[in-house]
């Protein structure tokens, strides 16, 4: 996987196959800390005590279909190799109200990267991975908070849901929509010069 | 932020596909493609982006959806597409560039790459 943005897609993935009906994925970036932290909580099934020490090792996998799970551990070595580290918390660290019932604690997986470091991968497309995600069949709620430096994108699909009475997000038109309003967000948030201190702490209402 | 404006865009965005309903039902297709981690890795999203602007550019309406891995890695990407009254057929190693041939000759010409072909489902 060459772009955080596709490490990002795959621990989503492991969001719905979870069963979470609520995701949030913040995505911060920090150019006066040097840091970058991603994080995405859902309130899925979670890991058990005795399996979330071995989540990072490549041969630990919930899957029957066959022995090796690669997502976490490629995940935990891109942040590695990029001064940061990877964690996993399960029950989850965030209290997820919206999207209905949890399915059970829930897991957090949080990224760190030195921003500046040579290896860090570029964050890549992340219009197109949260279209994937938002696309998935089982189509969890997703609360999503973009933030660099003091602007900040971010979106509700709850909110976006009450606007599409029933219509779902892979209608055609909605799709299109979808993949525009995340582009034009994502590419605002990069636009604007933000050296100034006027650093809005805008908080999505979705995150609690 | 453009927040406030277009989530009242959606709005018209729904009114618009309402309108559309009939055609929908008539021209009722579902494309499905494979990401999971495997999927992923072998260009999944690529793929599916490369759907969806090919089917922007033929005017397709068509339903796209993503799900996780079906334990056929070294066939990803993997690319359903199921048509009402129609078989459901499974694609493998669909890579972006054959994304267009396959969209004229499966929804446009109504035959399946039989080459590409890997799995085949009867329809419902």
């Amino acid at each position: 996987m060459l772009e955080l943005a596709l490490h990002v897609l795959d621990i989503l993935q492991n969001a719905v196959e979870a069963g979470a009906a609520s995701v949030v994925l913040e995505i911060e970036e920090d150019r006066a800390a040097d840091r970058l932290r991603i994080v995405v909580s859902d309130n899925g099934r979670g890991i058990p005590p005795e399996a979330l020490n071995s989540v990072i090792n490549p041969f630990h996998t919930t899957r029957t279909s066959r022995h090796v799970g690669l997502g976490l551990p490629l995940f935990a070595a891109a942040a590695e190799r990029a001064g940061g580290r990877l964690a996993v918390y399960s029950p989850s660290r965030h209290l997820l109200g919206h999207g209905g019932q949890p399915l059970g604690p829930g897991t957090t997986v949080e990224a760190t990267f030195v921003l500046s470091h040579p290896d860090r991968q570029p964050l890549g497309d992340l219009t197109d991975t949260l279209l994937s995600f938002l696309l998935s069949a089982q189509s969890p709620e997703l609360c999503y908070m973009h933030r660099v430096d003091g602007e900040t994108f971010t979106f509700d699909t709850t909110e976006l849901r009450a606007q599409l009475d029933g219509l779902p997000l892979s209608h055609p038109l909605v799709y299109r929509w979808l993949s525009e309003f995340i582009a034009e967000g994502e590419a605002q948030i990069r636009a604007t010069d933000s050296s100034g201190a006027s650093a809005v702490q805008e908080r999505a209402e979705c995150l609690n | 932020m453009p927040k406030l404006k277009s989530l009242e865009d959606l709005v018209r965005v729904r009114e618009e596909a309402q309108h559309s309903l009939r055609t929908r039902t008539d021209t009722n297709t579902t494309i499905t493609v494979g990401m999971g981690t495997c999927g992923i890795a072998a260009g999944a999203r690529d793929t599916m982006r490369a759907i969806l602007d090919e089917l922007a550019v033929r005017g397709i309406e068509a339903h796209v959806t993503t799900v996780g891995c079906i334990g056929q890695c070294v066939k990803e990407p993997l690319v359903d597409i199921e048509q009402a009254g129609q078989p459901r057929i499974t694609y493998a190693n669909v890579k972006p560039d054959m994304v267009p041939g396959l969209i004229e000759q499966h929804l446009i010409k109504g035959q399946p790459v039989q080459e590409w072909v890997v799995g085949r489902l009867p329809a419902n």
